[in-house]
């Protein structure tokens, strides 16, 4: 069996390298043109300026395209896929050839060679953030979900993997992932939100992107199984109160969490989106409590331990609590993420291309349920009008809103502001700091979910700009 | 066995109501329903319990046995913390791929959490010490997670209380005393007022 599956593995190999072999092929003068043409729309460069886009890709590997020139452009054996892509062949008529035989990608697809969206790391590498500028529907692709780990990404054998559950039960149990995949699972789609996403922009406008002001946050269907029927098993003490969820990162990161929310909608996932869950995201398992800060959703979860008490660790006391410098106490347990949104597009560094008709369009989401309404302002605040919701509306996802709008080409500040249901309306800047107190050091600033301001200039460029007055 | 005949011949009237009014049939199996408990998994036995139950509580839950000193804890300290967190436990700014300078300081920042930009440290802001015994055990140093002993982890804990100011330098601590040390900030922290009223 075992040289079967090699035989098997070899085959995918020559199959792949057959159809990379034929990189250094030359392309014919059509396909350079076509390549040209995508390089060369307004549309694509000037609206969607922030994505690398072809002719970055291509003058990072040395060639630079010029119109009339384009028959100069060779194809080199090194040329690179965008991340998640494979280089193929282009021909000139894909009508007068066959294509690519099924199983050439090994069995598993990939994006197309001609899509560049990827993930932007900070310079620390401690986050990634998901390109919500280019993003479609609702569902983040699982290999564009948001990144936030404190230790890198540990490599799990999920054979070598369990999950122990100890502590004030009545029966410790240690579970495989085998295991936990007999159990009755759920579906459920919801967002993930990191509780730091954003406090950058509290006192001014400070990142040039939705990716970068917004993009912690990214909604998948989560596949698992309720905590509650986990600790049905074991059984609790009377006196359990909270239950310590301990990962098996480097960080061996860990937090507390209120016995009430484990019998409630706590899961232990381990799927996302259809398929095993990522390894970013805490593969083979991961507690996750929707609605929550991302960072007390357990990644490569080994443990959980209940207890009378909470903790007290490191991430629930000097990180992901609130100061409040008004009075210099801080809120400790912050866990909900509260009514939120931002227009994706037009957002900032892209570029109109002129007056005219544009569907203003965005995420919406709330940790307490679902979004009710979007608002959207194209005169700074000064009025209001509802968006669409795209449906179903679903409690503790990201919804989509979209809002038809013609531009007079006159500099204009473009506004979301979602209300769940609630009743609770996203504040303004200034309201936020009225209540915490000003803190010029973003990255402290947790749960910032303040209305986003885009500013847009008459030349079409649009810009991260605070909200006047 | 009775409960369950009864069960099923509920599901066959229901289908067959259902049936009448030109409905989907519900699917025989789903009427034995699920079971309220599964055995899958396996006892977890006390070794597999204490080779992953790490955590420290406040009231000193969880501290192993072993003792550290401030100076003792220089020596550790120097050797596996001060490249990060600097000889002055100030912090070091700029090194690659790691928080920032601010991020990385251990001592001072007292007086400053009501201002706008509070300095917050393990003197200034951590309400428990045992978290800090806790932390370095479970993730530092970085370059070395869980390396240090028992012995080590109190001492340097010591040397960081001790630089700090918060606990005199002649003190031993081991599972008795560092639960009774107490931090400058241990009644800074509020429960979640949210939702915030705004109009």
């Amino acid at each position: 069996m075992h040289s079967a599956e090699t035989e098997l593995s070899n085959m995918k190999a020559r199959a792949i390298e057959e159809a990379l072999g034929r990189l250094g092929e030359p392309i014919t003068e059509a396909q350079a043109r076509s390549l040209s043409a995508l390089q060369d729309c307004e549309c694509k460069d000037g609206m969607f300026a922030l994505a690398p886009s072809r002719r970055g890709l291509l003058a990072g590997t040395g060639m630079v395209a010029a119109v009339g020139m384009t028959a100069m452009l060779p194809r080199r054996a090194d040329a690179k896929a965008p991340p998640g892509a494979v280089e193929y062949p282009v021909p000139a008529d894909p009508t007068k050839e066959q294509g690519r035989m099924m199983g050439v990608d090994g069995g598993y697809g990939s994006r197309s060679q001609f899509e560049t969206e990827v993930r932007w790391a900070n310079p620390r590498k401690t986050a990634a953030f998901s390109p919500l500028q280019n993003s479609y529907g609702t569902i983040t692709p699982s290999g564009l979900h948001y990144e936030r780990h404190h230790a890198g990404i540990p490599n799990i054998d999920p054979a070598k993997h369990s999950l122990i559950i100890h502590g004030m039960v009545d029966r410790p149990i240690k579970y495989s992932l085998a295991d936990l995949k007999r159990f009755p699972t759920v579906s459920r789609t919801y967002f993930m939100e990191c509780s730091g996403t954003t406090g950058s922009e509290i006192m001014r406008a400070s990142e040039p992107t939705v990716q970068r002001t917004h993009g912690l946050v990214s909604t998948s269907e989560w596949t698992g199984v309720p905590l509650s029927t986990l600790l049905k098993q074991t059984g609790l003490k009377p006196e359990a109160a909270w239950v310590l969820a301990e990962g098996a990162d480097a960080a061996v990161m860990t937090r507390s969490v209120p016995i009430d929310k484990c019998l409630s909608d706590a899961l232990i996932v381990f799927a996302q989106n259809g398929e095993a869950m990522r390894p970013e995201q805490g593969y083979p398992m991961r507690l996750f409590l929707p609605g929550w800060e991302g960072n007390i959703s357990i990644k490569w979860l080994r443990r959980l331990e209940v207890s009378d008490k909470p903790y007290y660790t490191r991430e629930e006391t000097s990180k992901y609590s609130d100061i409040i410098t008004t009075s210099g106490k801080a809120r400790i347990f912050t866990f909900t993420m509260e009514a939120k949104s931002a227009i994706t597009f037009p957002s900032g560094e892209m570029k109109l291309p002129g007056p005219g008709f544009y569907e203003i369009t965005g995420l919406a989401w709330s940790g307490r349920g679902k979004i009710a309404r979007v608002e959207i302002s194209t005169d700074s605040g000064k009025s209001w009008s509802l968006a669409s919701l795209q449906v179903p509306v679903l409690a503790v996802s990201q919804t989509r809103f979209r809002f038809p709008w013609i531009w007079d080409g006159k500099p204009a500040v473009i506004q979301s502001r979602a209300t769940d249901e609630t009743g609770y309306s996203q504040p303004t800047h200034a309201q936020l700091i009225a209540e915490r107190g000003p803190l010029e050091s973003g990255s402290l600033f947790y749960h910032m979910n303040a209305i986003q301001s885009w500013g847009i200039a008459a030349d079409g460029s649009v810009k991260n700009v605070h909200p006047p007055g | 066995m009775c409960t369950r005949r009864v069960d099923r011949t509920r599901a066959v009237l229901l289908a067959a109501v259902l049936a009448a009014l030109g409905l989907a049939a519900p699917d025989l199996a789903l009427a034995q329903g699920y079971p309220g408990t599964f055995d899958f998994g396996a006892t977890a036995t006390q070794q597999e319990i204490a080779a992953v139950a790490i955590a420290v509580a406040p009231d000193g839950k969880g501290l192993p046995a072993g003792k550290g000193t401030y100076a003792a804890g220089k020596t550790v300290y120097e050797q596996a913390c001060a490249a990060c967190h600097g000889a002055d436990l100030k912090g070091v700014a700029g090194i690659p791929n790691m928080p920032t300078g601010p991020a990385l300081r251990l001592s001072g920042g007292r007086g400053t959490l009501n201002t706008p930009n509070p300095v917050m440290t393990v003197e200034s802001y951590w309400p428990h010490a045992t978290t800090l015994f806790d932390y370095v055990r479970r993730a530092m140093p970085f370059q070395a997670p869980g390396s240090l002993t028992a012995d080590e982890i109190y001492a340097v804990v010591a040397y960081i209380l001790g630089e700090g100011n918060v606990i005199d330098r002649s003190i031993v601590l081991d599972a008795q005393t560092l639960p009774r040390v107490r931090m400058p900030n241990r009644d800074g922290f509020i429960p979640d007022p949210r939702p915030e009223f705004f109009k």
